[in-house]
């Protein structure tokens, strides 16, 4: 199957050329088991241009320091955990770190309410361990393992939403570097290059938080909502033109103005303060990440393009702001209400967008 | 090696060592050169005055970091006001290289001069004419300039200021630093060799000069370049007098952008003239203890230090500073009782080393050490890394003076003030009754409320003070001697009371917990008249409305709001930005009053009661057309809501009654007591309804008949159900009024109609005299 047919193609293969640039042009040491040098990552996940003019497009828009301090753990053989409230590119950041320190972004555990041990650890074929009793061939490696086999990275997705037991089969891997395997009498040594990405979301509700003994070996790194408004504008922007195209919606002018006007109100709304810093406000309890005003752009922009005029207008993103804002149909309701009367009616060049979001709450 | 030396004849050798002002890096190796030089006299960048304070740097009694402080003397607070700030400060810390020279000298015994512009030019006020002195021609005026150009911070100064201010750290960001001392421990520290960095510093300087002055003056305050070649005239005119006075070793700690200029030969006539007729204004100085916070955010020097505790460290620790610094982050953090292992610190000072190899860095700094601490100490949490912030990287080090140390300057305004207001203090307590309409004793109060906001409680209100009248203030007055050290820390605020109260409200209004802390401090600044915080009290006020997502705390602070705008009426005090917050809060008490009015029990419903009236008279005692309209219009939506307890919805009715804004009342009440409402629910109605007056009920008579009706009708066992909550609403009514109630009822059935046209009727004239005395009683015409 080739790449374009793939719904979503992997890190690794998507930006194949660019790393294998990067892996061209590295000179400075690297780790051992890594594919790249800690500098060439950085650049790889920051952008930057190589010295044969291959320019490298930013994978991670936000304070470089975050992910030099990613790396710098990666580099120390220490685990790294990504926190922040959803939709700050955590698992976009594992994803990329992974494809660039080994090359493969696919040893993931997903982390569910249901993900058991043996996803974490090993499971058994049981038709062979019937017939044959326990033994290597009977062994089905969980992704850690093989990880710890090949020596590179593996990645654990909202690592809190595992049950709290299934979270410490992790301490041994990560203290040790070792799997004991009791039913044949052996251990998988991690080889060198082994190291775990973990992302956790410390906002959602019904999570299982980390024993302190597993918080400890981990090193944090909080990722941060989008500083300015030019640089959530620019994420949406990227992003949406980027899913944009990959569903293959007919072609309709995403509105910079349009996409300006939902970031806006997103951080606004999230900050509790007014863009101008004059006026303070109630935040709802919603998150109102990045994800969702991309989504919100996106959804829009479906609906102009088949229900409107093919341009992204105020009225068909205030229904998508409205269901992000307003989760909790009472104290959200408030805040929205508020938000209106108070900051954007008093816009003028906001008039249109009051009405929409008149007409739709 | 010899570009920052000069020798003058035979016997006199000069050194000048151009520092980075509070560089723990320069002090360290200043330190080593005086070591090594072993001058006979130290020149020091600081103001001439303070040549005779400076014995007091050897007393054991004095800690770091202090300040010296040249202030001029009796200043009035309007002049401050309009001129710009009336002091200045050279803070000096353990880690700056002057306060290693000024101890390095009276331990060997050298002699110590400051060589600095003397504090008494620098402190000119803005209009030059106003000073006896000032008789210098007209086009040299220093019309525009700042009192010290110095007191602009690096990061506010335009960039060619910035170079001029801290030259070294211009240097190191060019190389890629964002730390100036980071590229010294770089660049200087963590070589071997230990060579005196001087004579680099002294190069580098001279061809950073030589190229600025090529370019354009951009960008630079009016006056900036005269006042910097005034203040290196003086430098070296110091420096020829120590020479005259005999002293052959002579060592010059600067700031490094003034070496070039220091080691130049320059005609001592030329610096005559530039130094000639200098405006000088009255200066006196004194040292004063201070901060590492304040360090942080203001400095004398300009080169504002945003880690002083980070700088104190690298100065203090012997080695390894990476490693204890982390090692001290993780005991302080194991002191709040957050868990912080041994294994924790290993493995932070592995990221950093490994953070500062990926930045290509020789060794970690504060950049890659908060990053290690925040990624694996504080396991990603921001709040802990906030209290090393606050602990050690900026520190609360406080310092101290000796007792033989002269006054600060706030006490000498305080001293002023008591006598322009003839207040004497006293250790004794004394009354003083304030008429607030005579000008003197509107000045005594405000100065008395002023203190208090400095927790100087030298007086204090008396509580029946309060009740009679809002021209009217009673004090209690005593004196004790603690407050003197009161008026020591709150001189960090201001060097008069007027100006420390307005910057310490600025301060409480920032740290206020709660709405009603702010609107009781919009209050206590509008007694103290305090115009300028007003504002920003305001901000917080508004800003603390804005998130409060409890309705009854915005209903609570309003009728305070709004008193406090009434009686900044009557003090004549500017009460704009307080009128903006009024409007705003009754705004969104009017958007959150109907969802926080429904489903209420019976407690809760008789609390919002109380608020629904305290905003509703304070709205009316307000009386904008506008509020009244949206919180009449609020009210008249809510009525009908069908979750509205039954005390509301009678209250309300009752609200909208007394304003004339709804139709039907009787109808409304009939329907409310009728038989298909509960009994409890109906009296409840009443209770509201009829809570808080029982006038009403005296004077409208329809709606007696009705009440009377429905009590009437009402079947016995509900009778006695409701019978508790009528009387405990008609228990709160006077006798009297029960009494006339009572006969009313009684007279229902024979009530005659229209009894009273003609008494209404009265005569202006004879009423004038009446009139008049009423309103001087009240305060509203002064007696003549």
């Amino acid at each position: 199957m080739t790449t374009d047919a793939v719904l979503r193609p992997h890190a690794e293969q998507l930006y194949a050329d660019e790393l294998a640039r990067l892996a061209e042009h590295d000179d400075r040491p690297r780790p051992p088991g890594w594919r790249l040098s800690p500098w060439a990552v950085t650049t790889y996940l920051m952008g930057g241009e190589l010295p044969d003019g291959t320019a490298v497009s930013p994978k991670y828009i936000g304070p470089r320091r975050l992910m030099e301090v990613a790396v710098a753990t990666l580099a120390t053989d220490r685990a790294l955990l990504l926190l922040g409230v959803p939709g700050t590119a955590k698992t976009w950041v594992s994803e990329h770190l992974a494809a660039a320190v080994s090359g493969d972004s696919t040893l993931l555990v997903q982390g569910t309410a249901g993900t058991s041990e043996e996803s974490v650890r090993y499971g058994w074929n049981y038709a062979r361990l019937l017939a044959e009793g326990p033994s290597e061939a009977a062994l089905v490696e969980s992704p850690l393992m093989r990880a710890m086999r090949r020596g590179s990275v593996a990645r654990v997705e909202e690592l809190t939403r595992m049950p709290s037991d299934v979270q410490d089969t992790l301490i041994t891997i990560l203290s040790e570097k070792t799997l004991p395997v009791p039913e044949l009498n052996s251990e998988v040594q991690a080889r060198k290059g082994f190291t775990v990405i973990a992302t956790a979301n410390d906002r959602d509700r019904g999570v299982n938080e980390l024993s302190s003994a597993l918080r400890r070996r981990f090193n944090t790194v909080v990722l941060p909502l989008p500083e300015t408004v030019e640089a959530e504008v620019d994420i949406v922007a990227r992003r949406v033109s980027q899913i944009g195209s990959a569903l293959e919606l007919p072609e309709t002018p995403a509105g910079l103005e349009e996409i300006r006007r939902v970031v806006t109100v997103f951080r606004e709304l999230r900050s509790g303060m007014s863009a101008d810093g004059r006026t303070k406000l109630k935040s709802p309890s919603g998150t109102l990440s990045t994800a969702e005003a991309i989504s919100v752009v996106t959804s829009g922009l479906a609906l102009a393009a088949h229900f409107g005029d093919g341009v992204l207008r105020a009225g068909d993103v205030a229904g998508g702001i409205v269901g992000a804002v307003v989760q909790d149909p009472v104290s959200d309701r408030v805040v929205w209400q508020e938000y209106l009367e108070t900051v954007v009616r008093e816009r003028p060049e906001w008039r249109d967008f009051y009405r929409a979001c008149r007409e739709v709450s | 090696m010899t570009a920052h030396r000069i020798d003058l004849g035979e016997r006199v050798r000069v050194e000048v060592y151009g520092v980075r002002h509070h560089g723990p890096g320069s002090a360290r190796a200043v330190r080593r050169a005086l070591a090594e030089f072993g001058p006979d006299a130290v020149l020091i960048e600081g103001p001439p005055e303070a040549d005779p304070l400076v014995e007091l740097a050897a007393d054991p009694g004095m800690e770091p970091p202090v300040a010296l402080l040249a202030y001029a003397p009796g200043v009035t607070p309007g002049a401050e006001g309009a001129g710009g700030r009336r002091a200045a400060f050279w803070p000096f810390a353990e880690f700056s290289p002057e306060w290693q020279a000024v101890r390095y000298a009276l331990g060997a015994g050298a002699a110590v001069r400051f060589c600095d512009l003397p504090a008494a030019n620098q402190l000119v006020p803005a209009s030059g004419e106003e000073e006896p002195t000032a008789e210098e021609p007209s086009t040299e005026k220093p019309s525009a300039e700042k009192p010290s150009a110095e007191e602009l911070s690096a990061e506010e100064a335009p960039p060619e200021e910035g170079v001029r201010l801290d030259p070294l750290a211009w240097l190191a960001r060019t190389a890629g630093y964002d730390d100036a001392e980071r590229w010294w421990d770089d660049v200087v520290e963590h070589r071997d060799d230990a060579v005196s960095p001087f004579p680099a510093i002294a190069e580098a300087m001279a061809e950073l000069r030589a190229q600025i002055e090529e370019l354009p003056p951009s960008g630079l305050p009016p006056g900036y370049l005269r006042r910097e070649e005034q203040r290196e005239a003086h430098m070296r005119r110091a420096l020829r007098r120590a020479v005259k006075e005999g002293h052959e070793r002579i060592a010059v700690v600067c700031g490094a952008w003034h070496v070039p200029a220091l080691l130049a030969r320059v005609p001592a006539s030329r610096d005559d003239q530039t130094l000639r007729n200098l405006p000088r204004a009255k200066v006196a100085m004194t040292w004063v203890p201070w901060t590492h916070g304040r360090l942080a955010h203001w400095s004398g020097y300009g080169a504002g230090v945003r880690s002083p505790g980070w700088y104190h460290h690298l100065f203090t620790a012997p080695d390894r500073p990476v490693e204890r610094w982390l090692t001290d982050a993780a005991r302080l953090l194991r002191a709040e009782d957050l868990h912080v292992s041994s294994a924790h610190v290993i493995e932070a000072v592995r990221l950093a080393g490994a953070l500062a190899a990926l930045r290509g860095r020789p060794l970690a700094g504060l950049d890659e050490v908060t990053e290690a601490t925040r990624a694996v100490l504080c396991e990603g949490a921001d709040l802990p890394l906030e209290l090393i912030h606050r602990r050690m990287v900026v520190g609360e080090r406080l310092g101290a003076v000796p007792d033989s140390t002269p006054m600060v300057p706030l006490q000498r305004d305080l001293a002023a003030e008591q006598r322009r207001l003839r207040l004497k203090p006293s250790a004794l307590d004394q009354e003083q009754d304030l008429d607030l309409r005579r000008p003197l004793d509107l000045d005594r109060s405000r100065l008395l409320h002023r203190l208090r906001l400095l927790n100087v409680d030298w007086g204090v209100p008396r509580e029946e003070g309060r009740s009679k009248g809002t021209f009217r203030e009673s004090w209690t007055l005593m004196w004790r001697p603690e407050f003197d050290v009161e008026l020591i820390e709150a001189s960090a605020w201001g060097t008069t009371v007027l100006g420390a109260a307005t910057t310490h409200a600025g301060n409480l209004a920032a740290d206020a917990e709660t709405l009603a802390d702010l609107t009781s401090l919009a209050e206590r600044c509008l007694l103290a008249d305090l115009g300028d915080a007003l504002p920003t009290v305001m901000r917080a006020l508004s800003d603390r409305a804005a998130v409060d997502t409890d309705v009854a705390h915005l209903m609570a602070a309003l009728p305070a709001l709004v008193r406090a705008l009434r009686y900044g009426d009557v003090r004549g005090t500017p009460t704009g930005p307080l009128r903006t917050v009024v409007d705003t809060v009754a705004v969104r008490i009017c958007v959150g009053l109907p969802p926080a009015a429904a489903h209420l029990d019976d407690d809760a419903a008789r609390v919002l009661l109380q608020q629904v009236d305290a905003v509703d008279s304070a709205l009316s005692l307000l009386s904008d057309a506008d509020h009244l309209a949206r919180w009449r219009r609020t009210l008249a939506a809510l009525i009908d809501h069908p979750h509205l307890h039954g005390l509301l919805e009678g209250r309300l009715t009752r609200l909208l009654l007394d304003s004339g804004d709804l139709p039907g009342v009787a109808d409304r009440m009939a329907r409310a007591v009728s038989v298909g409402a509960g009994p409890d629910r109906a009296a409840a109605w009443v209770e509201g309804f009829l809570s808080g007056g029982a006038l009403v009920l005296v004077h409208d008579e329809e709606l007696l008949r009705l009440l009377d009706g429905w009590i009437a009708t009402l079947p016995g066992d509900s009778f006695t159900d409701v019978l508790p909550l009528l009387r405990r609403t008609f228990g709160a009514y006077a006798q009297a009024e029960r009494r006339t109630i009572g006969e009313r009822v009684r007279r229902l059935d024979a009530a005659p109609a229209a009894r009273h046209a003609e008494a209404d009727a009265f005569d202006p004239e004879r009423a004038a005299p009446a009139a008049a005395t009423a309103l001087r009683i009240l305060g509203w015409k002064a007696p003549s």
